[in-house]
């Protein structure tokens, strides 16, 4: 420990970010723990996270076959989702009239529970991977189109200017000033999606499909009271989320060096 | 040099701009606002000349005019001797914004690079180039540094070496250092009419300080709001090079005061009509 106080400003401040929020989970899954017990709470009701942590270590290898079976999904619909919301935003973009026409509709949709369709995404698309991959495009279509609508126009009229005044041609102009002021954007729906995948996923498989997925596996878990297996998955389910997540904030400071939100640390 | 711009011809220089019955309505002709009303202006190759006034007098509006951002709603205007269309296609003028307008994501030396990048001149000879303009404003040590690390200042210079970097025969300038503290745009004065008696540039100038107008200028345009119109036109015989004690000096003041004076009797005049 005495190794972390010696190390200089940015790698202790990089070190102390984790403290606090490492220090909650400590003290909740305690408390979780502790109540379970005093309370002598039925374990179908709600396992101890101890007892979770030696079925997760039991069904370790089954338990990411199926995470990664859903990972798979939702990544597949995450790709899909995303980038036709790109692509359809650098259309929408480039037209005032298309842009007037299409983003309302696109912002009334977002508020549709898409995942309320899972029923017939199984009618259209089949049983299998389709249906939930289909479910996950569509919840990461909305989100994508209106961020990067919105970062595409997010340019400001003097750096328009700019690039006018030297004849720069439109292409050159969404090349060079309105992709890179859109990037934060399309990022921010990234880490918004990535969560968004994994939930639509699940969610997908609970209407039906083989059992070798995360919810598949939950909900027939749960439906025969074996509570602590759901809870493993569960938490698989979690940790493919946060490794998404991250995943993508990583991309992020890779591909973005210049941003705001990583001025604290670079200077 | 001083005594090549003290003793220049009128007649005998070429025209770099030239600004006939222009006039610029916003909104619809019968109801709009009149930005801009029969501005009649010649600027010659070499001049720097200041545009000041007051906010709305059309300071902003007709440099932007000049550089075709903006059309003229009439009258005849000509850069280097061509529509300014063809002059911003030929790129024959650089802007500077009041804001340094630096792409936040590219550092100070690819910003520098932005306008060569764009105009696809030959790679080395913009790297090299974009160095020299950077050495120019005396930032060649923050090359790879981003805009957000350095001060307002160096960051006007940086936007200053970006309207270089493809060598323009004319500069617009519009209030480029309004938003600089007084201490970094005295120094910033002198540092541009450095790189103006080096460059050879014409230089257009937009401020609202009398003062930077006059130590700045061989010529100040005045400028009174709506309607935006030309009051005067201020030789300014100050010596080149200008210095720190050229503030001082006497016949500054008087021509400060010859400014101020024609906005006041211009405002006051008005008025007087209005009553």
């Amino acid at each position: 420990m005495s190794a972390v106080s010696t190390m200089g400003g940015r790698g202790a401040a990089r070190e102390t970010r984790w403290v606090a929020p490492l220090v909650v989970f400590v003290v909740v899954t305690g408390l979780w723990e502790a109540a379970v017990r005093l309370f002598s709470v039925p374990v179908f009701l709600l396992p101890a996270p101890s007892a979770i942590a030696v079925v997760f270590a039991q069904n370790f290898l089954m338990l990411w076959e199926y995470g990664f079976n859903t990972f798979r999904q939702a990544l597949i619909g995450f790709a899909i989702g995303c980038g036709a919301g790109i692509v359809l935003a650098a259309v929408v973009a480039r037209s005032k009239t298309l842009a007037e026409v299409l983003l309302p509709v696109a912002v009334a949709s977002n508020s549709v529970p898409i995942v309320a369709m899972a029923p017939l995404a199984i009618v259209w698309f089949g049983i299998g991977e389709g249906s939930k991959i289909a479910i996950v495009a569509v919840m990461c279509f909305f989100p994508t189109l209106v961020s990067t609508v919105r970062g595409l126009n997010a340019a400001a009229a003097a750096e328009v200017e700019l690039l006018r005044s030297y004849a720069a041609s439109e292409w050159a102009i969404f090349r060079k000033l309105r992709v890179p002021t859109a990037l934060p954007f399309v990022f921010n729906a990234f880490k918004i999606c990535s969560t968004l995948s994994m939930i639509g996923a699940i969610v997908a498989e609970f209407f039906g499909g083989s059992v070798k997925y995360l919810g598949v596996y939950i909900k027939t878990e749960a439906n025969i009271l074996h509570t602590t297996e759901a809870w493993s998955a569960i938490l698989v389910a979690c940790l493919i989320g946060i490794f998404f997540y991250m995943a993508i904030v990583g991309l992020e400071r890779w591909l973005m060096p210049w941003h705001v939100s990583q001025r604290a640390e670079n200077s | 040099m001083a005594e090549s711009r003290e003793g220049r011809d009128m007649a005998a220089k070429p025209v770099m701009v030239e600004i006939a019955g222009v006039n610029k309505v916003f909104g619809d002709a019968s109801g709009g606002t009149v930005a801009l009303q029969d501005i009649v202006l010649r600027i010659e190759q070499g001049e720097f000349v200041s545009i000041v006034g007051p906010s709305g007098c059309g300071k902003s509006t007709l440099l932007r005019i000049i550089a075709d951002l903006i059309p003229p709603t009439n009258g005849r205007v000509q850069v280097n001797g061509k529509t300014p269309h063809q002059a911003r296609l030929d790129r024959d003028y650089g802007f500077v914004f009041q804001a340094p307008t630096l792409l936040e994501w590219r550092t100070v030396l690819k910003n520098v690079e932005l306008p060569l990048e764009v105009m696809h001149a030959a790679k080395p000879e913009w790297k090299e180039r974009a160095r020299k303009m950077l050495e120019l404003v005396g930032l060649k040590d923050f090359h790879h540094h981003y805009p957000w690390q350095l001060s307002g200042g160096m960051q006007q210079r940086a936007s200053i070496a970006r309207a270089l970097a493809f060598d323009p025969a004319l500069l617009l300038m519009d209030e480029p250092f309004g938003a600089l503290d007084e201490f970094t745009r005295e120094r910033m004065n002198l540092e541009l009419l450095d790189i103006w008696e080096k460059t050879h540039k014409t230089l257009i100038f937009i401020t609202h300080s009398i003062a930077e107008a006059v130590f700045l200028s061989s010529r100040v345009v005045v400028m009174t709001p709506r309607p935006g119109k030309i009051a005067a036109v201020i030789d300014v015989d100050l010596p080149y090079p200008r210095t720190f004690e050229t503030r001082e000096s006497e016949r500054f003041f008087e021509l400060v005061t010859q400014v101020r004076e024609t906005l006041k009797e211009e405002f006051v005049g008005r008025g007087g009509g209005g009553a």
